[in-house]
């Protein structure tokens, strides 16, 4: 859900067990596929900013019946809402008006790094910069904004968000501007869109390390990272996705979209992000959706450890412990009890191989702070099952333990944990995340 | 044709076949001059570096290649010995010198002990198979799989009589592998079989075992499972694989289909407390189902 579209694809995650029947199960998800994709909705809308709960309700059960598929079929729903109306309480309302629609977990979650991941997902972006070992600086650039991704080797290392976009600019039926962004205040006052365009193509150079454009700075959205993305003088391979993306391969009329999309994909095209390799996303207005729709979910590993604790849990905020100071989780853990108000995930490092003597310890080290508290626990290393049982055995049959492993989770993220498939868990970890 | 006309024959068809002369290997030398050779100098005393140190996951020696980081990253996710170079037609010394390390660290797993005082440092019965030395277990495997009756009334008199499980440890085919994984391996099943209301009973040492010799236990002691981990045959990869085989009902002459089995428990594999944990999982669910092996897959439609 954006500020003027909504659209809902369905997709079928397939799981596969990829071990031998000899071995110790290894879930992983082994294919995304979309099945249906609605047309792209206006986002009913009450007033300038707030969401109609039952017209929302009333498009996505109609969009249920168009792709064929009742609510018994849905095991995990998810809602990105994004831009203005990302606000509180539209999540909120949004959770209230799909909670029993969208299966096990509904997550209203936004916020333009979790966007620029999603599309850099979604466009194939990731999977290019895997198969080819390239360092990809991922472009998702939509109506507003321009949300980037900077991706080494299939891993996306940092993003960020640009106030650039195709509808900065809008047009009257006679071609006579009718709404300029308020951004764009103090940058450009010409009223020539070929000159604005070329200056947001330089920007978008910028932004990748070629040249420098006195409106990078001030057109980068607040609250997100500096830019460029990469390092000085390391060299990316410029992707694209969003509507934009279709007018670098097309030409349009100029005015044929009412904006300045047309005008903005000629000038990227001619601009130095097209003059060596660059790469067009194999989705390029769906990206998000389709990386909403098919990359949300990811799976833990397949021995964990779950003891009395009630499924799905939601926008568990996550409490980190490093290797350096696992001795002195002290602190850590005591400030956590102290300051956290709701459920919360532990995350850590973990030992790669451990003998059982320490995973024996650990387990006596966590009790001593967490004795008769629910144990989150999300490591990284292959041990959870071992550990959980270890807690287990300790704290008793009463205790409330849930330990999965093989997950990173990054600083400042939120974690969702759906029902089991098979012996493992999907998870969700989000990036920034509003309301339940 | 007569004798003499058959060898000017021959010797036709060798004038026929080309210019060059025949070159004796000595006197080879190649064409085009090959990499330099950089003098090593070591000191007496020294040591050359050890080959089997070589992380093989990091080691790429094909030179002048077209994207060396993307093959590193490939690499990085398999033991397989690729990305070798060549020299000529050959492999380099590195990869022949390896190879064959790699091959005898393999061959004398086989023939290594489990050290005498290992099982009763752990606490373990230590039992003896028919077989009396290493070269015997090797070529009798019928031995490895049977007690005589001075070690049938050891594991008589020092092990309970009809317990849910009889935990078992055999060399096997690699002691290494016991001595890297068992004792936390076993912790975590024993952890994991007390966490679940099982007794984890006693535990019992064999040495010179093939897994049949879980059967001949399970004649003695009336177990309702028998849950064996075993060294595997060592590979090139690695020499510290052990195996874990479960078997409801184990009795002499019990089907190999009736054996449950977790594989490739080694530290780059499965880490040993995960498989542990796992097995516990798994001798619950095979004492609830009352049945192991390729009917337990069909019960779970696994």
């Amino acid at each position: 859900m954006g500020t003027t579209s909504t659209q809902l694809i369905v997709s079928r995650l397939t799981v596969e067990n990829r071990a031998s029947a000899f071995a110790v199960p290894d879930m992983a998800i082994a294919s995304r596929q979309v099945l249906y994709e609605s047309p792209v909705h206006f986002t009913p809308l009450l007033d300038e900013s707030h969401v109609d709960e039952d017209r929302l309700r009333r498009l996505v059960q109609s969009e249920y019946a168009s792709a064929g598929i009742t609510r018994e079929l849905v095991d995990t729903g998810a809602v990105i809402v994004t831009g203005e109306t990302s606000r509180k309480e539209n999540a909120q309302a949004v959770t209230r008006a799909l909670s029993d629609l969208a299966g096990d977990f509904v997550v209203a979650t936004a916020g333009p790094d979790l966007e620029s991941v999603l599309a850099a997902r979604g466009s194939g972006a990731v999977d290019y910069s895997e198969n080819t070992g390239k360092t990809l600086l991922h472009m998702d650039i939509g109506g507003g904004t321009a949300n980037l991704a900077l991706i080494r080797k299939g891993v996306i290392v940092k993003t960020g968000c640009l106030n650039v976009g195709g509808r900065l600019v809008k047009f009257r039926e006679d071609g006579t501007i009718r709404y300029v962004s308020p951004v764009l205040e103090g940058l450009w006052e010409s009223g020539d869109t070929e000159e604005l365009c070329r200056c947001l193509a330089k920007t978008l150079e910028a932004a990748a390390g070629l040249g420098e454009s006195p409106w990078l700075k001030a057109l980068t959205t607040a609250g997100t990272a500096s830019l460029p993305l990469n390092d000085p003088g390391e060299p990316v391979v410029p992707s694209f996705s969003g509507g934009v993306a279709d007018c670098i391969s097309k030409t349009y009329p100029p005015r044929a979209f009412g904006d300045i999309g047309p005008t903005l994909g000629k000038c990227i095209r001619e601009s130095r992000l097209c003059h060596g390799e660059y790469y067009l996303g194999s989705q390029t207005i769906r990206a998000t959706v389709i990386g909403a729709g098919c990359h949300s979910a990811m799976l833990s590993g397949s021995t964990v450890f779950c003891q009395n604790v009630a499924l799905p849990l939601k926008n568990l905020s996550v409490v980190h412990l490093d290797r350096e100071d696992q001795t002195a989780m002290g602190p850590v853990l005591t400030q956590a009890a102290k300051t956290q108000e709701g459920p919360w995930v532990l995350a850590l490092p973990g030992y790669t191989a451990p003998d059982y003597g320490r995973v024996s310890a650990l387990a006596e080290e966590l009790l001593r702070f967490l004795a008769g508290k629910p144990m989150l626990l999300c490591l990284e290393a292959d041990m959870a099952k071992a550990l959980g049982q270890a807690l287990a055995l300790r704290a008793g049959k009463d205790a409330e333990i849930l330990c999965i492993d093989r997950v990173r989770l990054p600083k400042g993220s939120y974690l969702d944990v759906g029902a089991p498939v098979g012996p493992a868990f999907p998870v969700v970890v989000k990036t920034l995340v509003f309301g339940t | 044709m007569n004798k003499q006309e058959l060898s000017n024959l021959v010797a036709e068809i060798l004038a026929g076949m080309g210019s060059e002369p025949q070159v004796k290997a000595g006197d080879y030398r190649p064409t085009c001059p090959g990499p330099e050779r950089k003098q090593t100098a070591f000191a007496p005393g020294d040591f050359v570096p050890d080959v089997t140190e070589l992380d093989l996951r990091k080691l790429y020696l094909t030179e002048s290649p077209r994207n060396r980081e993307r093959f590193a990253a490939m690499k990085e996710k398999t033991p397989a010995r690729l990305g070798c170079g060549k020299a000529g037609a050959r492999y380099k010394t590195l990869t022949m010198l390896r190879f064959r390390a790699d091959h005898a660290a393999a061959q004398d797993t086989v023939f290594s002990q489990v050290p005498e005082d290992f099982a009763r440092s752990q606490g373990w019965v230590s039992v003896q198979t028919r077989c009396e030395s290493k070269d015997q277990y090797l070529t009798r495997p019928d031995l490895g799989r049977c007690f005589d009756e001075e070690n049938r009334q050891i594991l008589r008199t020092e092990l309970p009589q009809n317990p849910k499980v009889q935990l078992v440890v055999g060399d096997g085919l690699s002691s290494a592998a016991i001595l890297a994984n068992a004792v936390d391996c076993l912790a975590a099943i024993r952890d994991g079989l007390k966490l679940r209301g099982i007794d984890p009973g006693k535990t019992v040492f064999v040495r010179y075992c093939r897994v049949g010799a879980g059967d001949a236990i399970g004649d003695v002691t009336n177990a309702e499972v028998v849950c064996m981990l075993v060294g595997e045959r060592p590979g090139l990869v690695t020499d510290k694989s052990m195996s874990c085989y479960i078997t409801y009902g184990a009795r002499t002459g019990v089907l190999e289909s009736c054996r449950t089995v977790v594989s490739n428990i080694h530290a780059q594999g499965t880490p040993a407390v995960e498989a542990g944990a796992h097995i516990a999982g798994l001798l619950e669910t095979i004492l609830k189902k009352k049945v192991s092996g390729v009917a337990l897959y069909g019960e779970e439609g696994a």
